[in-house]
């Protein structure tokens, strides 16, 4: 294979496997703060909490990598209902100062209270066998790992496009993104809608942050470390969309993997370069409505 | 020259008859560790080794010694020289040891010098750090030691033509990367790229780095990144990306194989070359003894690694200091005991060497082995004696 055509793949495939788990943590954030206009910085933390719930569900109780992600897209989902009456539901009416404070403020007492249990250090996990060492695609050998995040992006992408496009309850979710007094003057429950997609949205970051651990590492900084990068992710795709979240992800995900390839002393500077870029053209995002 | 000298001490004496108007013989060591956060560990490591030997050596001593701990948190600089500064105008402490990150002692050098106090390196790695200032002895190593000659021994002994090399962006990465350069070019190798790979606080994603090496294609792959969390992820990345089957050697500085990691890098990293000082594998009388000492004292399932060693030889060397000047620590007194001093360290025998104020010890090539379910360090070679290289050769910084 040509230089340049292997260097296109590396940079293409990379920025993928990334991408996916950007979409997975962000897409979450992305349609509830589409619904409700929540601020929510702890999502990060969601995703962080389902982290550290596979890696002591595999290492403290020897439970496989799959049950592990399901488990942990339960119990984060669930807790983060709980979380929602307690915190955030008496925050909705409220200023958005007052919710990026509160959300913030779950950050540091996740972090706190996961460095109180399992340490400030790193965490790792094994992956199962199979999803290790390369896999060889004929033409070109590829991380196995990397190749199945992919594999389980699209599955999520399009198992959420089939929910938010094909079902009632996604239509409902639509109808309140674009106008929410008009969806509750026809009865649409927003309040229970939300509840769901709160929960759901949590869920699925646990998972992103189940399948993060392999790549991206798990500390309980992650939620600090990468919460500008979710923020950006869901601006850049635009509010309440998971279309927008995914092209977001994807277009920064290979867009930061290929300024580190090809110019490493640029370091991050590309990803913020091209954040800028598109939302001088297009403010409200991507996908967003204006 | 020497009034001036004579009247420092005079000052010095001065202000030491006022903060030791409490007890004469006692000792007070400002210790400056990263106690809390992804660094803990390091601080963790040094401050055992230091209370170690104190427990071992503090009765035959005559003196009473006072550590007065303080958090320097993160590679910054920003918090260590805060926490410097209150060592020496509020605590009044008489020496300074320490000093995980080598910006948190660029940071301090100037303090020292001012206040006058001895400060004692315990990691902090980069090349020209003693230079800075007067008052500064280090007991840890410089990547100089491991950079150079491992550039050396990848033209010679390992058949590379030519090397990728990546580094963490701060102070001994740059260090380590342009000794390995210098060691390397010198013998006749090829440098085809160098890279920086993020900053130390955070463990960044380094597939993208690695692919850009494995597609360049260099016979050695030289890396540098802080010793801890980030090296698991280098092991691991490497092997994901079918280096090592494309015929890459990954090589770097003993960092990467700290002891208290190893077996954490699974058996990826077996084959792996590094340069160092220091194992707790080596079988010397004197590692074993304390090795044992170690494990007796923090559990079974802990191990010393060059960072306890550190602590361990930096409180010799202060030790070393307070019987020396009869637990009367003047700054300048106390520099002069230091130069020179020798010390059976578990690492082998170490010197500071009388010119530079920095450590001189063997240097060990290691390779990662297995060991029946462990991974162990095999010693390959040796190089006696080590000055740090990039003072011996007067480059760059190191020259002033």
């Amino acid at each position: 294979m040509p230089d340049f055509l292997n260097i296109l793949v590396s940079i293409v495939f990379d920025g993928l496997a990334y991408a996916m788990i950007l979409f997975i943590i962000s897409v979450g954030l992305s349609i509830t703060m589409g619904l409700m206009g929540f601020v929510n910085l702890a999502h990060g933390a969601f995703a962080m909490t389902g982290g550290y719930f596979v890696v002591s569900l595999m290492t403290g109780l020897g439970l496989g990598f799959f049950p592990s992600l399901a488990l942990a897209a339960i119990g984060v989902g669930a807790g983060s209902l709980l979380l929602e009456r307690v915190f955030y539901a008496p925050l909705y009416k409220a200023g958005e100062l007052d919710q990026v404070l509160m959300s913030i403020g779950l950050v540091f007492m996740a972090s706190a209270a996961l460095t109180f249990f399992f340490g400030p250090d790193p965490v790792s996990i094994n992956v199962p066998e199979m999803l290790s060492g390369q896999l060889d695609l004929g033409f070109r050998k590829f991380p196995a790992y990397r190749v199945f995040m992919i594999v389980v992006g699209v599955v999520m992408i399009t198992v959420l496009w089939f929910g938010i496009e094909k079902t009632l309850v996604g239509a409902r979710v639509r109808a309140v993104v674009d106008n929410r007094h008009m969806a509750e003057s026809i009865g649409i429950n927003v309040d229970l809608l939300f509840k769901m997609v709160f929960a759901l949205g949590s869920g699925v970051a646990a998972i992103g942050g189940g399948l993060a651990v392999d790549i991206l590492g798990l500390s309980p900084n992650f939620a600090f470390q990468y919460l500008v990068l979710f923020l950006i992710v869901v601006t850049v795709g635009g509010l309440g969309t998971i279309r927008g979240a995914f092209v977001a992800a994807i277009v920064l995900g290979v867009i930061d993997n290929a300024g580190k390839y090809l110019w490493p002393e640029g370091g991050a500077f590309f990803i913020y370069a091209v954040t800028i870029a598109i939302l001088l053209v297009r403010p409200a995002g991507l996908f967003g409505k204006t | 020259m020497r009034l001036k000298s004579l009247f420092s001490a005079g000052a010095v004496a001065l202000l030491l008859g006022v903060s030791a108007a409490g007890n004469a013989a006692d000792v007070k060591v400002g210790v400056v560790l990263t106690f809390s956060g992804g660094a803990a560990q390091f601080g963790q490591q040094i401050s055992r080794g230091m209370e170690l030997y104190m427990k071992q050596h503090g009765a035959e001593l005559g003196h009473n010694v006072e550590l007065i701990k303080r958090d320097s948190k993160r590679p910054g600089g920003d918090i260590a020289k805060t926490a410097v500064q209150e060592l020496i105008t509020r605590e009044k402490v008489d020496i300074l040891a320490g000093f995980v990150f080598s910006p948190n002692a660029i940071a301090s050098a100037p303090l020292v010098t001012q206040g006058k106090v001895p400060m004692i390196i315990m990691n902090a790695g980069t090349a020209w750090i003693p230079n800075l200032s007067p008052y500064i002895a280090r007991v840890s190593f410089t990547m100089w030691q491991s950079g150079y000659p491992m550039g050396e021994y990848a033209k010679d002994t390992l058949e590379c033509k030519t090397a990728a090399s990546g580094y963490t962006d701060y102070p001994p990465g740059k260090d380590s990367v342009s000794a390995f350069r210098t060691g390397f070019e010198k013998a006749g190798g090829e440098i085809v790229d160098e890279i920086p790979m993020g900053g130390p606080r955070e463990v960044p994603d380094f597939t993208p780095f690695f692919q850009r090496v494995k597609d360049a294609k260099p016979d050695c792959f030289y890396v540098f990144v802080p010793a801890g969390n980030h090296t698991t992820a280098i092991v691991k990345t490497f092997a994901d990306l079918g280096m090592g089957d494309a015929g890459i050697k990954l090589i770097g500085p003993g960092d990467l194989t700290q002891d208290t990691k190893l077996q954490d890098m699974g058996d990826d990293a077996v084959g792996m070359i590094t340069m160092h000082h220091y194992s707790a594998d080596y079988d010397t009388p004197e590692n074993q003894a304390f090795v044992k000492a170690w494990k007796a004292e923090y559990g079974e399932d802990t191990t010393p690694d060059f960072m306890g060693v550190a602590g361990w030889d930096g409180m010799a060397a202060i030790f070393h200091v307070i019987r020396t000047l009869d637990g009367d620590i003047d700054a300048d007194a106390a520099m002069a005991a230091l130069k020179g001093w020798k010390f059976d360290s578990p690492r082998g025998p170490i010197m500071i060497d009388p010119e530079t104020r920095d450590i001189v010890h063997d240097v060990h090539v290691h390779e990662v082995v297995k060991s029946g379910d462990r991974l162990a360090i095999e010693v390959l070679g040796t190089i006696p004696q080590v000055k740090d290289p990039c003072k011996e050769l007067k480059i760059g910084k190191c020259a002033e």
